[in-house]
């Protein structure tokens, strides 16, 4: 009997209100979604329509209602840091509760929230834009989202069930190896960003697969939207750097789990690998979060400013550049582990080389603005504040490039405020332009611009509030990671504006999920297909698109492919649609989720060292894979008839 | 000539920082001590008026294209208007230009930081030569400090000569640290599997606030020290006062010292033969089994490189 | 004939190989391509991280003192020799006979599993006779694992073939099965590869130094 209480008080996160209600609120939310899945009978349609959906449409908008949820608990994270630190000597939280939650903020907003949001953003608009009917592995695709979502679970369990991690996102051995954090918070970081990578690789797989192979006809590289090259260059990134976090994860997983000695202090294991293998990722990682983003403003500015963007092929070779670059600057996140000046030399040069074609993206930005016809909507305003927001992270980004100077800054509030200049004014700004930018195609409705306006000023305005000051906190020599700070240092009145800044991000992401739910009721139907008036191909058809995206499948001539259709319209060179054909779709699987599944079971199993859990988890994800190789057949076809009835429905038929 | 801009952008830029935060000395990384400290300190004012000045025209032209293109019938519209080569010239060759401004000062400035600063003051007789070294071990959550040309231990704060370059061989017991003192200079990790070394020298006596800046748990954030600056005599008279008036530091006082914890700065006018060993946390179980702690061998490793590092 | 979902790039496929004559086989064996660049890269991890590794032994035997050549040539030419039947199974893909790709498919899983069962008998003899487990350092850390992963990859190629091999048997060469058993084979090459380089940077570069 003792035993099961000591266990369970284990087991169990326990000792703290805030834990206690987090415990209450999820069964309670649990239950609750249980009760209006049965009352209103959905159970059926949310089987058959979402869960086991390989629609891109569909998946990418999974991706984002994951990864919205995931933005508020990291957000939520970043508030209880921002309380804590709002004034000398605070109480609120204790130093290890501190240590988890700024380790969960950092984790989540990255593997959790931006990047399955831009995964979201590329499901949804990719295909679309290229003119194509689905990925080129609508299976591999579904996969890759459960696969997400059960690290983002198992990630997320730790905060009630065994403690979470506090090592930090970055995880650095040896504090983070069992020698020295002997609890399972950091199996929950090594297991649940292991499941949701590899889901992050086969996207990457996927897409490049999808934009190389499946554009439509006429539509050759260079006449591609930016998005779509965005996503190409990322996808390639992907490609290369995620194989080495894996194995990264993995080997750290070895040391945990089965008493490895690739990073522990003892047995000759070196600490230092795992800084270079972490951040050999880590900084590619950074651009897989910026290049789509620079890919989502290309097409708003252009939009929005009623031009083709400057300098289209300049734009491709600086995102070219950047990825090549981005493979050869990880050391700059470690200037002071002792490297020789020849390698930091090497390391700060190849870091500001990254300025050059940045700096290059920012004027054609810039330029695509000059003689157009600027209309100031949501998405544009936010396209718009990224500029000057982003240019201050990124001049801050060469100074701390500059090693003998990085050794001031390194680990300091003035590194925190630099990146969250580039990831909040790039990233996140980003998301949420493209989020309102394609928020019609996805639902068939407008996003209110009344109250997408205020949440933008909002947090905007409060982003800077927050992180200004923040610049001058390392300066005055706060360092990042510090759960309290004694008084007559300085640092109090400072710290309490980035507070007020960081409750007033907060107060703008509320309007914002506000402005979501108002125009679910009251938004502007998008009765056209074409709200923005686009100039890409997502546009040309009916909003929200089809199961099958195109009737028929447009022939490309030019750069905005979409415009110059509207151009010939208006000239009356319209081209006569060709005939409809069945088309051949595929068809639902319930073998993603059913594996990802086993994966978290697998996970979970791994986390407490329960290999009788673990490894029948395994066998599951292999049974799954063995089951889906025997499937033959896994497509449909829609008949003429359907197609026809569908079209007409969207009036694109008389 | 780059040194007039430098101490101008500085006569420009110190008092907006001070009027933005207050006070000035708070700002410790703008508030150089030392040698070390300065040369940073010029490499980031050159860096922050280069980066201003980018930012300016950012600006301007951004304001510039908002004004006159934001309104709705707005004159100039070109749709046509997809490309420029020679602006596109333009905007890529002045940031390669700006890079090499920055680049050069960076690469030399990282060459000599590699080497001791000069010394300002003679050293004071305590030290036994030019320069006094030290070595530092950050255990969880403290600092050790020991001065093993004068068989000194000393925890969370320490001594140094004002004037002398100090040579700091970083180390760490357990989990990985970062050992700043901004005033100073700045930063350098603390491992287990391999020494690092950091010069540093205060300009004139002082207390000057240090501090780990990398991550290592719990007692993290309390994980400060206070580098006292004294002048050549009073450094002699505080080792006399040590060596005459401070407990020796035992073995088992060590021991306790490992342990992960916050402490109270102390004092010791010697230490035992192990503290010299330099053990790492698994080493030091090893040893504590009697087993080999394989320190021998990491020795002749680090060697090599702490060679490579051009010592 | 249906549009397909992939139809885009309307070219003359009747002229390609069976396995390349859909637009889905097609995507399939290029996405495969693909996939082995991401494999190569995390076996370049595993290699770099075994390398700079490899001397820290931490008193425990070095790989000089644990290397028997015998049972490694023996793993190295079963394995080549696989990828050689392997070869000669896409061979008879080629040319449609179901038989042979059968049966020399089935000689590449024996070899297979004669590989994994050396490969599984060196790990054993290390671990019993010489006490060196992945925990003995973080040099053994890095072989046991850059090998086993290795030797799981080969692990699961012969469950994938075994597969294969009952589809093939089902359904003869299709455009799908054919496209199946061509994938297989690529990965099957590649993980010869990459037991080329493990011979080099590991066993050869033990004995040597």
């Amino acid at each position: 009997m003792n035993s099961i209480t000591n266990f369970l008080s284990h087991f169990f996160v326990t000792g703290d209100p805030m834990i206690y209600g987090a415990d209450v609120s999820i069964v309670l939310v649990t239950l609750a979604i249980f009760f209006v899945l049965t009352y209103f009978k959905k159970w059926k349609w949310l089987w058959q329509e979402w869960l086991t959906t390989t629609d891109h449409k569909k998946i990418g908008i999974m991706y984002i209602i994951a990864a919205l949820l995931m933005f508020f608990r990291g957000g939520v994270d970043a508030l209880m840091m921002r309380t804590q630190l709002a004034l000398p000597g605070m109480t609120f939280l204790n130093s290890d509760h501190y240590n988890q939650v700024f380790t969960t903020h950092g984790t989540i907003m990255i593997i959790f929230a931006a990047m399955p949001f831009i995964f979201g953003l590329m499901n949804i608009a990719v295909p679309l834009q290229i003119g194509a009917r689905d990925v080129a592995f609508p299976f591999l695709n579904a996969v890759s989202f459960w696969l997400f979502f059960a690290g983002a679970m198992l990630f997320n369990l730790s905060f009630v069930i065994g403690g979470s991690p506090d090592a930090g996102w970055s995880a650095y051995a040896p504090y983070a190896g069992t020698e020295l954090n002997p609890g399972v918070g950091e199996n929950y970081y090594l297991l649940a960003v292991q499941i949701s990578g590899i889901g992050s690789l086969a996207t990457g797989i996927n897409f490049l697969v999808t934009i190389l192979k499946m554009r439509a006809p006429g539509m050759t590289l260079f006449k591609m939207p930016m998005f779509s090259w965005s996503i190409l260059i990322t996808s390639v990134i992907m490609i290369f750097a995620f194989p080495a976090f894996t194995v990264a994860l993995a080997l750290m997983t070895v040391d945990r789990i089965f008493g490895g000695h690739f990073f522990t202090i003892a047995s000759g294991g070196s600490p230092m690998l795992w800084a270079n293998l972490f951040w050999f990722w880590g900084h590619p990682e950074v651009y897989i979060v910026l290049l789509p983003v620079f890919g989502i403003f290309s097409e708003v500015i252009a939009t929005f400013a009623h031009k083709t963007l400057f300098g289209y092929a300049i734009m491709v070779w600086s995102m070219v550049a950047i990825s090549l670059l981005s493979f050869i600057t990880w050391l700059h996140h470690f200037f002071t582990m002792g490297n020789t000046a020849p390698v930091n030399a090497f390391f700060s040069i190849s870091t500001m080389l990254i300025a050059i074609p940045t700096g290059v993206k920012i004027f054609n930005w810039l330029f695509t603005l000059n003689k157009g016809r600027i209309h100031f909507t949501t998405p544009m305003l936010w396209a718009l504040a990224f500029i000057p927001n982003f240019t201050i992270g990124g001049v801050t980004g060469v100074m701390l490039a500059m090693a003998p100077a990085d050794y001031q800054y390194h680990n300091s509030a003035f590194l925190v405020a630099h990146f969250h200049s580039t990831l909040i004014a790039g990233t996140v700004f980003g998301i949420f332009c493209g989020l309102h930018y394609w928020w019609p195609k996805m639902f068939g409705y407008l996003l209110d611009e009344k109250r997408g306006k205020w949440a933008f000023w909002v947090f905007m305005i409060s982003f800077n509030i927050c992180f200004m000051p923040m610049y001058f906190l390392g300066l005055m020599g706060q360092t990042r990671r510090m759960y309290t700070y004694p008084a007559g240092l300085g640092w109090g009145p400072v710290n309490f504006v980035i507070t007020i800044g960081a409750f007033g991000m907060g107060v703008g992401f509320v309007i914002m999920a506000y402005n979501i739910i108002w125009s679910a009721l009251h938004g502007k139907r998008d009765t056209t297909g074409d709200p923005w008036d686009g100039r890409t191909l997502e546009w040309s058809i009916p909003s929200p698109a089809a199961e099958y995206n195109f009737a028929t499948i447009p022939t490309v001539s030019t750069r905005d492919a979409f415009e110059a259709m509207k151009e010939d319209k208006r000239a009356g060179k319209e081209k006569a649609p060709a005939a409809y054909k069945p088309i051949h779709m595929p068809n639902n699987s319930a073998i993603p989720v059913v594996m990802s599944a086993f994966m978290f079971i697998a996970g979970f199993g791994f986390v407490f060292w329960w290999f009788w859990m673990a490894i029948p988890g395994v066998i599951g994800v292999i049974g799954c894979m063995i089951a889906r190789s025997f499937v033959y057949n896994d497509a449909h076809l829609i008949p003429v008839e359907e197609i026809e009835r569908t079209e007409r429905a969207a009036g694109r038929l008389s | 000539m780059m040194k007039t801009i430098r101490a101008k952008a500085a006569v420009i830029l110190l008092p907006l920082l001070a009027l933005l935060t207050g006070c000035s000395d708070k700002i410790v990384v703008m508030n150089p001590q030392g040698p070390v400290a300065r040369s940073q300190y010029h490499l980031i004012v050159w860096s922050l008026i280069m980066m201003s000045l980018v930012l300016a025209i950012v600006l301007i032209i951004f304001i510039y294209v908002l004004v006159r293109f934001g309104r709705r019938k707005s004159k100039g519209f070109d749709p046509n208007d997809t490309g420029n080569r020679k602006l596109e010239v333009i905007w890529l060759i002045v940031p390669v230009v700006i890079c090499i401004l920055l680049a050069v000062p960076t690469v030399k400035t990282l060459y000599a930081l590699d080497q001791a600063p000069k010394a300002t003051a003679a050293a004071p007789s305590a030290v036994h030569g030019k320069t006094l070294t030290i070595d530092v071990t950050s255990v969880q959550w403290k600092w050790l400090f020991r001065y093993p040309g004068q068989n000194i231990e000393t925890v969370n704060y320490v001594v140094i000569p004002s004037g002398v370059p100090v040579r700091f061989n970083l180390h760490a017991y357990d989990a990985m640290n970062a050992f700043w003192v901004p005033e100073l200079g700045g930063q350098q990790y603390t491992m287990t599997d391999m020494p690092m070394k950091l010069w540093l020298q205060a300009d004139k006596p002082g207390n000057y606030q240090g501090r780990s800046s990398n991550f290592s748990g719990t007692g993290f954030a309390h994980m400060t020290f206070t580098v006292q600056a004294r002048s050549a005599s009073d450094f002699n008279t505080w080792v006399n006062n040590v060596k005459s008036s401070k407990p020796a530091l035992t073995h088992d006082t060590y021991m306790n010292l490992l342990k992960p914890n916050t402490v109270k700065p102390q004092t010791y006018s010697s230490y035992p033969p192990i503290v010299a060993k330099d053990l790492n946390k698994a080493q030091m179980n090893a040893y504590m089994n009697g087993q080999p702690t394989g320190n021998d061998a990491m020795h002749g490793m680090n060697m090599d490189n702490s060679g490579k590092g051009g010592k | 004939m249906a549009e397909s979902l992939l139809s885009l790039n309307p070219k003359k496929r009747k002229d390609l190989p069976l396995e390349y004559s859909t637009e889905e086989g097609d995507l399939k064996i290029v996405g495969f391509w693909v996939f082995l660049a991401a494999e190569l890269v995390l076996f370049g991890t595993l290699f770099g991280s075994y390398l700079v590794l490899q001397s820290h032994t931490a008193g425990g035997p070095s790989a000089h003192e644990l290397f028997k050549i015998g049972p490694v040539m023996i793993e190295t030419v079963v394995l080549l020799v696989s990828s050689f039947t392997c070869g000669l199974s896409t061979l008879e893909l080629r040319r449609h006979n179901v038989k042979g790709l059968i049966g020399w498919l089935v000689v590449t899983v024996l070899l297979g599993l004669v590989f994994i069962g050396f490969e599984g008998n060196e790990f054993f003899t290390y671990a019993a006779h010489e006490g060196a487990t992945l925990q003995t350092s973080a040099f053994l850390s890095g072989f046991f694992i850059l090998l086993g992963t290795h030797g799981a990859h080969v692990s699961l190629g012969i469950v994938w073939i075994a597969g294969i091999l009952i589809q093939l048997a089902r359904r003869g060469i299709t455009p799908v099965t054919a496209r199946k058993a061509f994938i297989v084979g690529l990965y099957w090459h590649f993980l010869d590869v990459v037991w080329i380089f493990i011979f080099t940077a590991v066993y050869l570069t033990g004995w040597v130094m």
